[in-house]
């Protein structure tokens, strides 16, 4: 169901992207990017509040050439009348190290808990793969461990 | 045998445990919770006791103390041995540093003893 999925370092480069339909890699390559703008005025906004950090948050609905943009926090399926509308969340651990993922909510909208916990599952893997004394940290991850776990999260419902 | 070998062991260790042990916990608002956070439970985590105590002088340098370190305390207590005592603290200091670069802070980690087996960390908040 997740259709990319990204792990972008503390200090804003990739070290990890992998997205599903391959012809169109680039152009995830752009959506996550802008991604990060929003996260960091996320990450910005938040060091005053004490709200929990893990923020789970609903980024705009993004237009491809297809589809048309709705900039709205609600479930998307019910305003539109476009098959795919792609959402993409954020989360950040306390290394300030971003995951973004984007998912595609034509067929079921997922609900919060799921996308929380695919997040959940991220971080534990990270975290593996943090601990792995052969990964120099700030390297590209080549995990095989880190990949399985990501491609069970994407061809996890049709 | 280098003690900057060993710190650098430390280092490594330390990044692993910075970004393992915090996992659950909320994000630190400041860096005073960071330090809090080594003191009690990486400290905790890694030794089975908490850090004595900590003090600031709230410009960047942070004094953490422990008086009865684990890795000093079979060792002897006052002052014999106190030449031998910096090759069991380098890798310590290695992993204060390596927990405190993953969660943001870059810095200079000493260490001191003035009697086995109470040892003083000194944390220098290097800013850039």
């Amino acid at each position: 169901m997740a259709v990319c999925v990204a792990v972008i370092a503390k200090e804003n480069y990739p070290l990890y992207i992998r997205s599903i339909p391959t012809e169109n890699e680039l152009k995830f390559h752009y959506m996550v990017h802008t991604s990060l703008d929003v996260v960091d005025e996320k990450i910005s906004a938040m060091g005053k509040a004490l709200v929990d950090q893990r923020e789970l948050y609903l980024g705009l609905l993004y237009p491809t050439e297809d589809y048309k943009v709705y900039p709205s926090h609600q479930s998307p399926c019910v305003e539109s009348t476009f098959p795919n509308q792609l959402c993409r969340y954020g989360y950040v651990t306390n290394s300030k190290v971003k995951f973004v993922m984007v998912v595609d909510s034509s067929n079921t909208a997922l609900r919060d808990n799921e996308i929380r916990s695919m997040f959940r599952k991220l971080h534990n893997s990270y975290t593996d793969v943090m601990c792995n004394p052969f990964y120099n940290p700030g390297d590209r991850i080549h995990s095989r461990a880190f990949d399985s776990m990501v491609t069970s999260m994407m061809i996890q419902v049709c | 045998m280098s003690l900057s070998v060993l710190e650098g062991m430390g280092f490594r260790v330390g990044q692993a445990l910075g970004e393992r042990l915090p996992q659950e916990t909320l994000a630190f608002r400041e860096e005073l919770d960071i330090l809090k956070f080594l003191c009690k439970d990486l400290w905790v985590a890694v030794f089975q006791k908490q850090m004595d105590s900590l003090r600031t002088n709230h410009q960047g340098t942070y004094v953490l103390q422990d008086n009865s370190f684990p890795l000093l305390i079979r060792m002897a207590a006052g002052l014999q041995y106190l030449e031998e005592a910096p090759k069991f603290l380098a890798f310590t200091c290695g992993l204060l540093r390596g927990a405190l670069s993953t969660l943001g802070i870059k810095s200079l980690v000493t260490a001191s003893v003035a009697s086995l087996p109470t040892c003083k960390f000194q944390v220098v908040i290097q800013k850039t």
